[in-house]
Order: structure tokens, then sequence, then C-alpha cells
């Protein structure tokens, strides 16, 4: 899996959570995707066991979309705030490689007309 | 040099289906002249715009997939700066996205055939694996 390759680094900042994550949790409800995680501190050291987050996966990865268009504004348009402002892949979970393409897919969207640079699209 | 881009253009709102249809045949006849030819031309339709763009709020928009080098890129963009009733394009290459594209499905394809007689083995080692967690 993709997100393999993301553990460690997660793993660094929330210690705790790696070794909750056996319990009661099989690998089947993992790839849901949350939009955002629960907002709790990033760093909550020994009390992060009351904040259960699930762990974040790439729609991307996971639904197996490789074409990231601009056309496709319903698609981009979740990864994309009120305000207008592309979402950091640190809240969303999408990868890498694949927020690249979203980002410069948004950006052409909004050239277009077809997101708004800021605010809501009126 | 043929590589194949895509331009997306937006026409003001108020324009009648004539003068768009008389608009896209002048840009059709356009492009082999500049030594390209057209694969695709098609009317997306009006739509609300994200924002207001010389003060419309809606606008058609009209995709054309065009296959040539940079001449008829230049062409092209040169006549829909001047054309009145465009408000917006948007010129993207998508030749080296379409091949990428080609070469992932491609590989799922043949992914897909090796593991179309050892599915029915692997899910029997996969299924007790998922539920061990579970019942802990």
């Amino acid at each position: 899996m993709a997100d393999e390759t993301k553990a460690p680094e997660q793993a660094a900042t929330e210690r705790p959570r790696s070794e909750g994550r056996g319990e009661g949790r099989p690998g089947g409800d993992r790839p849901r995707f949350g939009g955002r995680g629960p907002g709790g501190p990033p760093r909550e050291g020994a009390g992060g066991r009351k904040f259960f987050r699930r762990k974040k996966v790439c729609k991307f990865c996971v639904e197996r979309i490789e074409d990231i268009n601009y056309k496709d504004y319903r698609l981009l348009g979740q990864f994309v705030a009120e305000s207008g402002k592309i979402v950091p892949r640190r809240l969303t979970g999408v990868c890498a490689p694949h927020q690249h393409r979203l980002s410069s897919a948004i950006k052409q969207a909004r050239n277009i007309a077809l997101l708004p640079f800021a605010g809501r699209a009126s | 040099m043929n590589r194949t881009y895509e331009l997306m253009f937006i026409v003001r709102p108020d324009m009648t289906d004539e003068d768009l249809d008389k608009l896209i045949s002048t840009l059709q006849a356009a492009v082999p002249a500049a030594g390209g030819n057209v694969v695709k031309i098609e009317k997306m339709g009006k739509r609300r715009l994200a924002y207001a763009v010389r003060r419309f709020h809606d606008g058609i928009y009209v995709l054309l997939v065009v296959e040539g080098g940079g001449p008829v890129i230049h062409e092209l963009e040169r006549r829909l700066r001047v054309t009145e009733p465009v408000i917006k394009f948007l010129t993207v290459r998508i030749d080296e996205e379409q091949k990428r594209l080609a070469k992932i499905k491609a590989l799922r394809d043949a992914r897909k055939k090796v593991s179309a007689q050892p599915a029915a083995a692997s899910e029997e080692t996969a299924a007790p694996a998922a539920e061990t967690p579970a019942t802990v």
C-alpha cells in the first residue's frame, strides 16, 4: 500500500497512535476519506490516546484516480477550502505525487474560472 | 513536431448559437492553415463562472483539441485574443499526460491478467489476516 511509506514519518510525531492501531481496527474501514481530521493539536505528547484519529489515506491512491484534470471541478472542489485555498495534504492525507498534480490542476481550473481564486464560487 | 493541445475558451453568455458556430468554424479553418489538425470540438454549454470576468458572471465554455506544433497554438491564441466575444482562454498541452495515463492503464491491464488465476488463493490467505485484529 502507498501509505506504508508514509508511516515512519508520521510515527515520529504521533508515537502513541501507532500502538493503538491494532485494537479493533481491521484494515477494512481505514480507506474512508475523512476530509479533514478532527481538529486536535498535531503534537499531543503523552495525551495522544485521547484523540483517536483515523489514519488518513490518499483518495487518489485508494480510488485509483490517475487522471487529475482541471476540467473535473467537482473532484477538485473537494480539496479546496471555503476560502478558495488549496487544502494542505497534512489535512487531507493526499500523497505527495498526487497533491502535486492536484495543485496544478486546481490552478489551471482557477485560470479558466471553474474554481475561484478567493471566496466562494459566485 | 506533433503535440496535442487542449484549448478551452469562454465566450460571453449573450452570444447566439449561429454566431458561436461561425466563430468556431473560423477557428477550425485556421488550424490546417497553420499546419495542424483539429481532433475534437466540444461545446460544454453555459456555466456560471467562479468569479466575474469582464463583468460577466456566466459564460459559454468551448473545448478545442488540436494537434500540431507551436505555430498553430500561436495563431489560435492570437485569434482568440483579438476576437471580441471571447472573454477568457486557457491552453494546456496534454500529449505527455495522455502518454502517462496510457502507460498506467497498460500496466494495470497486464497486472489484472496475471492476478486473474491466483485471485482465489490470495483471497483465502488475506481473509483470516484481516479478521484477526477485529477479534482481539
